[in-house]
This record gives C-alpha cells, structure tokens and sequence, in this order.
C-alpha cells in the first residue's frame, strides 16, 4: 500500500515532464544474476558433472512417421559431457547478453527479453536432458505427449483464472472448479452412456462452484481468498463424498471409465516429434487451442474485453460509462468456471479414467501460478501450464530410467519446480506482474 | 491515478457508524432501547446467524447423506404406493447419522452402560458406578480434545495473521516445517528427558516461524502477496517433506518405508487421560496458545504495531512503525504457532513423521480461525467444534458407512454462510433487519458486515477488523454501509482532495 | 439543454446529504455550484449522473422528466461529468478510455482508429495537444482531465459537469480551463460547475447557487459581493484573517541543505531545498498540489527511502535516520490526508492518540502496553481538543472529518516538540474548528516550536505564516516575507521566480482575481 501511495502522491504537477534519465532501473540485475546462478549450476553439475565417455541418445522420430528421406534421424547419439558443456556455456552466453543490455539499459532489452528467455530455457534444459539421461535414452516426443496430457487441465485452470482475475474477482477455486467438472463429466457421462454428453455437463456442473464463487464474492463481498479456499474444501469433500456413496455403490451406473475419441488429423499427426502432441489428440486439447487464441483476441481486441479490463483495473471508471461491473463480473467467474470444467473433464474423460477421490491433487493451486507465472495473459498462461507440465513429465520419465544410467534425481525436486518458479516470479525476479488494479475489491454502489 | 484501490480498499471497520469526513453529522443511531430496536438487536446478532449457519448447513447435510441412501432411494422406487417407507427411512438414515457424530465425538451411552453394567456385574453400586461408566462415555470427547489441540493452536496462528492483514494460507507448509523439525530432534537426536521434549518444541516453534517467515520477507522486501507465496510454499513444503522421507537421515533403517522411526519415549508429551487415551498435554499448550492470543493482540506493543499496520499500513509508517519488519514479524510469529501446532502434532498424537503429517490441519485452521473471528475465545469454541465434527463423523463413517466428507462439507457450509450474514438472515425472512429504513429491496444493503466476519480480522469482543492487505483483500468500508451510517457523502470533497493528485 | 433538479433529497442513513435541492441550469450557461466541502455538492451530481438514486424529487430535462437508474441512462440523455477523482483507466490509452463504454468497432473486433479519430478532432477543436495513443497513467494531471473532458464531449454532452476541476491546477493551467469552459459554453452547453473557491466562480460563473448542509440557501449573480458569497456558503459571517502576535524568533532550528528525492524511474520530485526555520517560527510552504510538498515532508520524516542531502534539526542530522528516530528526536507531524496517511481506522480513538508513542513511556514498554496511561491521556486530549466522541473507546473511523483532524493534531501536539510539520492541518475541517486549530498552531510557535506549514490553501499560508517559501517542481522557487503581494506568490506558484514575479506584477500582470478586484467585481 505505501509505495502505490506514495507514487500517487508523486505524481508529476500539472503539465510537467520530468527528465527521465536513462538509468537503468534498480534491481536490473536481478534477472541476469539469477540466469548466471543458473548457468553455472548447469555448467558444473551438469557438464563438468557428467561422467565422462557416456553418451545420451535423443529419441527424435518413429520409424513410421512423416520423415521424407530420413530427414530427421530416429536416433542420435551424443558424448554426454562435452554436449551438457556446451549448452550450459552456451545458456551462460545468454545470461552474458542480458547483463550487456541490462547494464547500458538499451531499449532492445525488452524487445528481447522473451526470446533470449526462452533461448536460455530451452539451453539450459537440453543441458539438463542431456545430464540427467546419461547412458540412457530422451524419449523427446512420449514427453512431449506426456506434457501436454499434463498441460491441458492445468491451461484450462489458468484460463479460468484469467478470465475471473482480469474482471477483478480473485480466483483461488480454481481447484474446486476443476474436480467438479471432472467429476460431473463422469457422472453425467456414465448416467447418460456417452462421453459426449460428459463433456457438456463438465463445464455446467464447474459453473456452479464459479456461481457460489460470484455469490459470495461478488453478491455477499465476501473476502475473495476466504471464499475460494472454502470452496474447494466445500468441493473437494462433497465429490468424495459421492464417490464414497453414489459412486462405490454402483460404479457401473455413475462413474464409468469414458474416454473421448482421440481425433487425428491425418498427415500433420505423422510429423515427427510434433506431429502426434499437436494433431492427435482429443477434442478437449484442440479446445484449449481455440480458448487461448479466442480469449487473446477478445481480451486484448474487442469492446468485451476492453470492457472486462476497465472492470478489472478501475470498476468505478467503468460504472460512470455505463457499464454493469457486477454482471461483468458475475459473467466472467462463470465463464471462466465452465473453462475450467473442461480441464476437469480432461482428468477423467480426457484421458479414460473413472472418477477418483481428490483426483485434481492441488492441480488447480498450480493452475493459479501458471496463471500468475504467465502474467494474466491467456497466451502466458499456456506458456506456463506447459513449463510446469513439462517439469511433471520430467519427473515421470526420470522415474523409468533404467537403474544405473540418468543422475537419480528425487521426484519430489521436479514436483516442487513450479511452485518455486512461481515463487521467484511473485517475488519480481522476472520482472513485475502486475495485477488488475482491483483484483479481489468488491464493487459497492450506493 | 490509484484512488480507486485505495479508496475502496480502504479499511474502515465495518460496521461502525459514522463516515469520517462528515462534519457535523450525527453518530450512528445505536444504543436507544426501545423494544422494536431490541428485537432487531437480536436479530442482528452474530449469535443468530451462528447458530442458523449451523442449522442451514446440517440441513444440507441431511439432503446429501439421503441422497446417498441406498434404502432412501429404494423407498423412493415405490414413493407413491407407500410414501410412509420414504419418510421412515430419510428420518432413520438422518438421525443414525447425526446420532453417531455425536456419539463419536462427545457423549458414547453404549460405552456408558456396557461399563456400567460391567461394573454393577462386578458387585459395584453408587459413584463406583458412575465415575468408570462416565469415564468410559466420555471416550470420544477426550478423542475430541485430542484431535483440537494442534487445531486450536494452529488456528491462532492463523488468527495472527489475520488480524494483522495479512492472509497465511500457508498452514500446511508452517505446519510440516514445524512438526519435521520437532520430529526429527525427536527421534535423531538424544538428550535427557525434559529437554528433550523442550527442544523439539522449540525447534517446532523455530523452523514453523523461519518458514512463516519467508513469506513476510517477500511481501517486506518485494511486495510479493503473501497469499501466493504461502500457497506455493505449502507445495514445497509437502514434498520437500515426502523427498525427506526417502532419505536414511529421515526413515532410518527402513528406507522403503516413507515413515520416520518412532520419537524417543522422552520426547512425547505426557499422556493427561491415562494411558488408554490419546489426550497429551498439548491441550495445556493451546490454552496457553489462546491465553498468549489474547495478550500479544490486546496488551503487547507488538501486537499494537501488528494490528495498526494491518488496519492501515501507511499511517503505521508514518507513525514511525516498520511496515516491512511487521510482515516479516507477523508471519514468524504466525508460522511459529502454526509450527507448534505441527510439533504437538507429533509429539503427542502421530509420534512419528508421516508424508500426510500435515492432513488438512493447515486448512481446517483457516476456518477454524474464520469461525472463530480471530478471537481468542472464538478459536476456542469453534476449534473443538470442528474437532468435534471430525471425530464424530470418523465413528459415523465407520459405523454407518456415511463417509467422513461429509463433515467437511458441512464445516465448508457453516464458514461460507457465517461470512455472509446477509445471506442466513434472507433465508430465515429476516431480510428487513438489514435494512430498516428501506423499503425497497436492495441486495448489498449489509455488505461490510459480511466482509466484517468474512474478514476474519474480527476481535469477538469489537466486531472486527477486515484485513487488507495490499492488493488481496478489500472489503468494502463502512463508507458505503448505506444502512448502518452517513455516507460519502461529500467525503471526496472532504477528506481526499488530495488523493488523486 | 435545459436542466432542471427539483426537490432532490438523498439520505443516508439518518444523515440527510441532499435536503430536497431545486437547480436550474439554462442552456448554454456556466452556473457554478458553490460549497463548503461536505455541502453535499457532489452527492447531488451523483444523483444528476445516475450514480446514487435519489429518495425524492425529479430531474427534468428540457421538460421533460428523466429516471436515471445508472450512469449509462445520465450520458445517453446527453449529461457527461469530469469527476474530482478521475474515471480514466490508468493502463488504458487515451483512445481507449475516452470510447470505453460506446465503442466504435467493425467486424466485432475494436476500431481503434475510429477512436483516434475522434479524440484527434475534439482536441484539435479545443487547442489540446494530447496523443491518443499515450497511456494515461504516464500523463500529467492536467493532461488526465483533458482526457476527461474529451471523454464526456465524445458522448456529445450537452450538460457538462465539472466537479472541483480546479484543485489540482495552476492558476495558469485553472484560466485555460476557464477558457475552454467559456468556449463550450458558447457553443451552447450547459455547463455545472462545482467549487468552493469563490474566486473562480466569479471568474467565469454567469449564475451561482450556493449550498450548505445539503440545502440550497440561496442564489446569486457572479457580481455578488465575495464576503457575501462567503458568508452564505460557510452560514455566519467569516472573519477572513486571524489575529496573531508577530514572531519571537530565535536561534536556527531546523538546517535544510541540498535536500533531494529521486524515485526509481530517475525522476527527482524533489531537488535541491535549501531552507532553515527558526525557533519561534512558522514557515509557511506554499504551492499547487503535487510540486514536490509531499516529498519534502516525507523526506523531513524519513519516509523517503531515496533521499540525499542534509536536515540538521539542532544539530542532528535526520537523512538517512529512520521515521522512528526522527520521531522520538521531538518531531511532531499532521500527514496531509488523515485518513489514508494518519489514522488506524479500527484503532480506538485512544489507540490512535499514542499511535506514534506506544512503546515509550508513560504508554507502553517494548513489550506491553499501559492500558491506564492510555486511557489516562486520551482522556485529556478528547477534553482538550473537544473532540466530539461517544467515548475514546469508539473507533475513530466513527468521528466525522473534522474530529478527526483534532485526533490528529491532538497526536502531534500533545508532548515536547523539536520541529512541528504540519501538512493541510484544516483541509475538510469546518470553519470553528479551523480557527481553534489555527490557534494552536500559533501557540505552538509561541512556545519557541519551528513550524512548518504546507498548505495549498493560499489564504491558510498566508494567515499562518512569517514567512512563505513557494515550491515548483520539486524545488523551492523563493521564501519571501508573508506580507508579499499575493499577486507575486500567485505567479511564483506557477512557475515565476521572486524577482519575475515582482517585475511581473508591477508591469500590471495579473491573475483572474485581481483582474477582477481592478474591475470592481471584488470589494
């Protein structure tokens, strides 16, 4: 609170331009620091750590995908060492060129930021690969596919998240909305005998923990976090409930194992390496797809979605226009409740699983920092959503790796990297989300 | 070009009377007795809205464990041939159910003439009778008191936080980090007896407080929301904790287990009730916890500076108080109750690390404290209520087959309804209370009071503070309490003509 | 457009704010709303624009009765209002806040260069040089209420309502206004302009209606006597200057020298102050809202993380000493907004009064409080100050304004002071209550204290002050005498230095107020 005030009550005096040095803003070297930290531990652990004379092999294509010519190798073999040395080096060039722009403080820093990111990220984690899989083989595309079966509930949950904390209400049930929609979806879909019509009732019944979100939140201004928190317990304990009643008592009836059919689009889906992740999968994954190119549009170009930022940012601003925040709002936690319903979905008829008890296991709570960690942006939080899930399938496939090769490293690491990815980024390392400026301030009129 | 977060977030305890800025307008119309006015008291009273939360909540309740009756539903197949069956058998499935909480929980009459009549067989007559017999019925409720005590302490960690503005939602995480460190000087390290205990306790207290901490450090040094950072850090937590459990340093010979050894003898806390109940002298520490509660927050200097920078940071920094060092101090002392919470936890109860050490204590805590509006006797009561509940609903699962959830549905319900008074006083018909002098309905007449207990800054006594902390919380202030005092007004005009500039 | 409110009544609670009000605005005229703050003004153009929905009375326009349930029903029926706290989205562009609400768009996406188009040309009809694409959140205040002002004729408002437009311009900038007002005005709008600056209403008001204590109490032609307008207003006849006894001064106190603040983004809100304060003194610091007044007082308490340069305050140095220990060293302070920078809401009225000396004694130690002591003193200070509560032990969000104001001077006042700063020490307070206040302040002095005073109230600089210091963009442009020509602090408040301002006024520059006192208009 002090520094908004305080910035508020140093706002410049009418019609004064300020010189505004070109300094580099302080805390620049935040970012670079913290990528030279992680260039180094690559460098040693996973360079200079590798055992010398093994080699990791890339699994990069199947025999009988789109490969004109053998173009891509299905195989390649690397010497473990050397190539873990030359990524790491190679992330620590990266690092090198933001201390170099963030020092003079050029003005391309921050065309550049997100690509030299990225170019760091992928280094730095090929490094990683090519450690931790020593004497072994990186099966690149079953993680591929692993990530995104992982991805899709947690993008939708983000998406969820997007649409209610860009309106200003405070997303915290995303976990809740993601076990009802996977528990509606099976139990609709089994009483009904089709998954289809599980994937219809998904988002409705995840609509109705987002409209006791919005009547508490927004009818009743309950605090927003209170209300979330309680919600997935409330959510949380009464699907347990069922499965432990309704559900055990006739699991035939109300929570048969449906599967989506797995559309595949022809050609596309036999390009290696990519072609099965993108073009072969269910409705559910080509949905999350057209959400996250639909919500980017109409946040950021269409009246709607300027609209749904002025109620988020500055509600009494918009009420003087005319506009119902309320029912925006109301409208945008039911919306983003039904998205993340169909990441519910995902968990059970997604993938061919019946309902199980907590089957959501705190997915929505990362759903919440992979929203945060992209930014309140639909296009970031699918970024995010698939970081973590990457991390997850990691941690899957290091678990199969055959006694003796691969670098043992604990599950658990791989399984606490988002939350710790999310706590540098709240904490400002990559630079300053910034919120909706009434995110979780209920709207009063008089 | 902020105002509008300020001003709206601006905290103004709710439910107070008149707006600040209005000169010479009146106080709030409270504390004249004519009999009208004392019903409408009482309608307004929080006691009611407790009450009729826990009624509309059991009444849920009710409808979920028929709908779950297989003999309810079979009734129902030949409903209108014989409806008698349906009723006899809702009324049967209903009052099974809420007859074994609260056998399992408070008072067990079997346990009570089995003894009794064992006793009498035994040629015993009189007080002979009745102290074993009582001793035996009142089984579960020292199985309650048990299961309270971690509770209550962590509860008024929570309550800590809460009435200092900011949201620990990180329970979970301060309680592993609390119970961890106690288990392991419990059982790795060998010290003579008293200290032994001691140390784990302290330990608890310390690391529960340093990770508490870490969530004040990012909010003090980066402005991080503490409700973020606690979220994230009870993940890690959870499986830095699981990781720990793989370990030889952690499972000791049995690595496959992912389950400590036992705690040396010397380190658990005194059994209270004999040797055939769990009851341990945690319970003396939550009183104590409580007693401390009531002290840090109404008579220490810290506590002072705790709750004005919760209430209104800025003036707190102005007046000379460290802001960041208060959130830092805040969520150490929050942590390190949570810890102790987690550390009586194994000591006493478990006696041994488990990955799901933690259960939903964490959570329960937030509600507890909710419940509880972060008052030392609130916490109190509404600690061995839920813990009575929990209990109770164990036997009514294994008895009945009626799954435990049940009860968290029920203590979700209860919190949810009790944060929105508004809402229980509609369902009762009294929605006239919450705005006497309108005729015409309007929904949000009483928001702030739901804000106030939603809040959860509430003292019991004072009718609360809401928390605000930066960009989280905002409940509405009393400035726009249309029912309850004068307005806005012209406070714009008045009070912040400066504010936007 | 003609407008007419008749019997307008709005409560809250039991408080009447609007007590069955009658207005006429013609078309085509600028009739200014006059009031005390707290009149109930801005509750009756909330009213007018829809956003609170009055207990009686009707809104006519042209005749015709009109029921606003909402903003959106107001600016349809062709009223548009340029809010006191700015309605702009600080993220949004220009462009985009003044179309929110009525969007242009073409193939459902947003035409944002529809928008452009339309800011572009109301800007060129107005003389504004505004970008369109400029983010609002970057653009100086007076650029914001531009933005404001297109907004509403974007809308095609033909009454227009400015609520306090004024107070955070310069005199410069507050003339411009008058002129786009004259010229909207000829164009035939109608225009409501709110104020309590008497000045500026005979400036440009072609009709006044004045309120008080959310009544009408009566109306009056621009060429009404000023005393007269301030008498109405206010509800007795105002002695306009206080009585004091010239300085006793003595030894510097207080030694600024260099003193400086820059923010993070490089920017310096404050630069380079130079000043020294006697004791037995009261500097008076003068200047529009927004030109570095904060700053100096933050930076004087420590709350300045970035400051640099030197205070002694006998002898010590305070830069770089934390807020405590310049508090404990005897500083006493009234922050310029009590309610956002001075008092704990949920506190007590007791626990607000030791707030800055809870943990010395005789309140507290550094461990417990002193219940007794605290009692004991807030006892005193609530007799003192006459503070209206039901008892100390009421919240203090429960006093109104002005009580609240006593808290907060009753706070800074009540021990041994080195230094006392106080900043707006009246704003929102009602008229006894500033010369009660007023008379504290000057025995304060009387006691052999420094004082600064930083006010944006000229008046209340130069009624308080023995000397003046007038601040402008961050820096100090000159400490003149207090009896200087109100004309030359009026042109240093806008930029001019001492010796720029004098040769101004004495070529026959003059500001609005004195243009008029040459015409007559101004007894």
């Amino acid at each position: 609170m002090s520094t908004a005030a305080l910035n508020r009550d140093a706002a410049p005096a009418p019609q004064q331009s300020r010189s505004r040095a070109t300094e580099r803003p302080r805390g620049w070297w935040h970012l670079p620091a913290a990528l030279t930290a992680l260039g180094l531990l690559a460098l040693i652990v996973f360079g200079l750590g590798s055992p010398g004379g093994t080699s990791t092999a890339y699994h990069l294509a199947d025999a009988d995908d789109l490969n004109p010519g053998g173009l891509i190798p299905e195989d390649i073999a690397v010497p473990t060492a050397p190539v873990a040395i030359t990524l790491a080096a190679l992330a620590l060039a990266v690092a090198a060129a933001f201390w170099y722009l963030g020092a003079a403080a050029r003005a391309s820093l921050a065309r550049l930021r997100t690509p030299l990111l990225i170019a760091f990220g992928a280094l730095w984690v090929l490094s990683f690969l090519t450690w931790a899989f020593h004497g072994s083989t990186v099966a690149l595309g079953a993680m591929l596919q692993t990530m995104m079966v992982l991805a899709v509930p947690l993008a939708f949950g983000a998406l969820s998240g997007v649409l209610s904390e860009r309106a200003g209400v405070i997303n915290i049930a995303i976990e809740g909305q993601l076990i009802f929609g996977a528990f509606g979806a099976v139990l609709i879909g089994s009483v009904a005998g089709s998954a289809w019509i599980g994937l219809l009732a998904a988002p409705i019944m995840a609509m109705i923990i987002g409209a006791l979100l919005a009547t508490f939140a927004i009818g009743y201004q309950v605090q927003q976090i209170i209300v979330g928190v309680v919600l997935n317990v409330f959510a949380i304990g009464l699907t347990s409930f069922f499965f432990g009643t309704v559900m055990e008592q006739n699991p035939q009836t109300f929570n048969a194992p449906l599967r989506l059919p797995t559309l595949r689009i022809p050609v596309l889906a036999d390009l290696p390496l990519i072609g099965r992740v993108l073009f072969e999968q269910t409705v559910l994954v080509y949905l999350m797809w057209i959400i996250v190119i639909v919500l980017t549009i109409a946040l950021f170009r269409t009246r709607w979605g300027l609209r749904v930022r002025a109620v988020g940012e500055h509600p009494r601003a918009a009420d003087t226009v005319g506009i119902d925040v309320n029912r925006t709002r109301w409208s945008n936690v039911l919306l983003g409740s039904a998205v993340a319903g169909l990441g519910g979905a995902t968990l059970t008829i997604g993938t061919g699983v019946a309902f199980g008890e907590e089957m959501s296991a705190g997915k929505g709570y990362i759903a919440l920092a992979a929203m945060i960690l992209g930014r309140y942006h639909p296009v970031g939080a699918l970024a995010a959503a698939l970081l973590f899930a990457f991390a997850d399938a990691l941690q899957l496939r290091l678990g199969t790796v055959p006694a003796g090769a691969g670098a043992g490293i604990p599950s658990q690491f791989l399984l606490m990297l988002p939350y710790i990815v999310t706590l540098f980024a709240v904490a400002g390392v990559v630079g300053r989300v910034r919120v909706p400026a009434a995110d979780g301030i209920p709207y009063v009129k008089q | 070009m902020s105002e509008t977060s300020a001003g709206e977030a601006r905290p103004v305890a709710p439910g107070t009377a008149a707006q600040p800025g209005d000169p010479g307008t009146p106080g709030a119309p409270e504390g004249s007795a004519s009999s009208a006015d004392l019903a409408r008291r009482i309608a307004r009273s929080n006691l009611l809205v407790v009450v009729m939360a826990f009624v509309f909540a059991f009444l849920i309740g009710s409808l979920l464990i028929l709908v779950a009756s297989t003999e309810v539903r079979a009734a129902l197949g030949y409903f209108f041939a014989r409806p008698s069956d349906t009723f006899v058998a809702c009324w049967r499935e209903i009052s099974a159910a809420y007859t074994d909480m609260f056998r399992g929980s408070i008072f067990d009459p079997n346990g009570f003439s089995r003894t009794a009549e064992d006793v009498r067989e035994r040629g015993g007559s009189g007080l002979y009778v009745l102290l074993p017999a009582l001793a035996a019925g009142l089984t579960p409720l020292l199985e309650t008191l048990t299961v309270a005590t971690p509770l209550i302490i962590a509860s008024v960690g929570m309550a800590v936080s809460f009435r200092s503005g900011l949201f620990n939602i990180g329970g979970t995480g301060q309680l592993i980090a609390g119970a961890t460190a106690a288990g392991y000087v419990g059982f790795a390290v060998d010290l003579p007896p008293v200290i032994h205990l001691l140390a784990c306790v302290i330990a608890a207290i310390v690391c529960g407080g340093l990770y508490g901490a870490i969530a004040g450090f990012l909010k003090a040094r980066f402005g991080a929301s503490e409700v973020i950072s606690t979220i994230m850090l009870n993940w890690i937590a959870t499986y830095a904790l699981a990781y720990a459990l793989t370990t030889a340093a952690f499972t000791g010979a049995n690595r496959a287990q992912p389950t400590s050894p036992s705690i040396s003898a010397d380190a658990r806390l005194p059994l209270l009730a004999g040797e055939d109940h769990r009851l341990h002298a945690g319970l003396l520490l939550a009183v104590l916890a409580v007693v401390f509660l009531w002290w840090l927050m109404n008579r220490s200097t810290l506590g002072f500076r705790f709750r004005a920078v919760g209430s209104n940071p800025r003036a707190a920094e102005v007046a000379g108080i460290d802001v960041g060092r208060s959130a830092i101090g805040v969520m150490f002392v929050a942590g390190a109750l949570v810890g102790l919470a987690g550390g009586v936890h194994v000591l006493g109860t478990e006696q041994r690390l488990t990955g799901s050490i933690a259960g939903s204590i964490g959570f329960d805590a937030i509600t507890v404290a909710l419940l509880g509006r972060s008052g030392p006797v609130g916490i109190l009561l509404a600690g061995l209520l839920f813990a009575a509940l929990s209990t109770g609903g164990r036997f009514m699962e294994t008895s009945q087959g009626t799954p435990i959830d049940l009860v968290q549905v029920i203590q979700a319900l209860v919190v949810l309804f009790i944060a929105a008074p508004p809402m229980v006083r509609a369902l009762i018909g009294l929605r006239s209370v919450d705005r006497p002098r309108d005729p015409r309905p309007r929904r949000r007449a009483a928001a702030p009071a739901a804000s106030a207990s939603a809040g959860a800054g509430a003292d019991a006594a004072d009718g609360g503070t809401a928390p605000t902390p930066e960009g989280t919380a905002a409940p509405p202030s009393s400035e726009e309490d249309p029912a309850s005092g004068p307005p806005p007004a012209d406070s714009p005009d008045d009070t912040s003509k400066g504010g936007t500039a | 457009m003609k407008l007419e409110l008749q019997g307008i009544t709005k409560v809250f609670g039991t408080f009447v704010a609007n007590d069955s009000i009658d207005l006429v605005v013609s078309p085509g005229e600028i009739h200014s709303l006059l009031g005390e703050n707290g009149a109930g003004k801005s509750t009756l153009m909330n009213v007018l624009y829809g956003l609170y929905r009055p207990d009686g009375g009707q809104i006519l326009l042209d005749d015709r009765p009109v029921r606003f349930s909402g903003p959106g029903d107001a600016m349809r029926a062709g009223i548009g209002m340029v809010h006191q706290h700015f309605m702009l989205v600080p993220p949004f562009t220009v462009a985009e806040n003044v179309v929110l609400g009525h969007e242009p768009t073409s193939g459902g996406l947003l035409d944002l260069g529809a928008a452009r188009r339309a800011v572009r040309e109301i800007s060129e009809r107005f003389g504004f040089d505004l970008d369109p694409d400029a983010v609002v959140e970057d653009l100086p205040v007076g650029a914001q209420q531009r933005v404001e002002i297109i907004k509403a004729l974007s809308r095609r408002a033909e009454v227009l309502v400015l609520d306090e437009p004024t107070a955070v311009l310069t005199p410069q900038e507050t003339d411009e206004l008058m002129g786009i007002m004259r010229q909207l005005r000829d164009e035939g709008t109608s225009i409501v302009f709110i104020t309590h600056k008497l000045r500026e209403v005979k400036a440009v008001a072609d009709r006044i209606t004045v309120i008080r204590r959310g009544k009408v109490v009566g109306t009056a032609e621009p060429t009404a006597d000023q005393t007269e307008l301030a008498s109405l207003m206010v509800g007795r006849a105002v002695e306009l200057s206080l009585v004091k006894e010239p300085a006793r001064t003595g030894d510097v106190a207080l030694e600024v020298r260099g003193l400086g603040v820059t923010d993070e983004d490089g920017s310096a809100p404050l630069d380079g102050i130079d000043l020294e304060v006697r004791e037995g003194e009261i500097l008076g610091i003068a200047g529009v809202q927004g030109n570095g007044q904060t700053e100096l007082t933050e930076a004087l308490l420590g709350l300045q993380k970035n400051a640099h340069g030197s205070v002694r305050l006998h002898g010590t140095e305070l830069v770089g000493r934390t807020t405590r220990q310049i508090l404990d060293e005897g500083v006493g302070f009234v922050p310029e907004d009590r309610t956002h920078d001075a008092l704990v809401p949920d506190f007590t009225v007791a626990e607000n009064l030791i707030l800055d000396q809870h943990r010395r004694a005789p309140f507290g130690t550094g461990l417990a409080l002193h219940p007794a002591a605290i009692r004991a003193r807030a006892t005193a200070d609530v007799a003192e100050y006459d503070v209206r509560t039901g008892s100390i032990d009421d919240h203090v969000s429960t006093l109104s304004g002005g009580n609240q104001q006593k808290v907060v001077m009753a706070r800074a006042l009540g021990r041994e002071l080195s230094l006392l700063i106080a900043s707006q020490p009246t704003r929102g307070v009602d008229v006894g209550s500033i010369e009660f206040l007023h008379r504290r302040l000057i025995a304060e002095r009387d006691r052999g204290t420094p004082v600064i005073i930083v006010s944006t109230e000229l008046d209340e600089v130069i009624q308080l002050s023995d000397r003046i210091a007038v601040m402008y963009r961050g820096a100090i442009l000159g400490i003149v005498p207090a009896d200087e020509d109100r004309d030359v602090l009026g042109l240093m408040m806008a930029g001019y230095t001492v010796e720029a301002a004098r040769e101004a006024v004495a070529a026959g520059a003059r500001t609005t107020d004195t243009q008029l006192v040459d015409e007559g208009e101004i007894a």
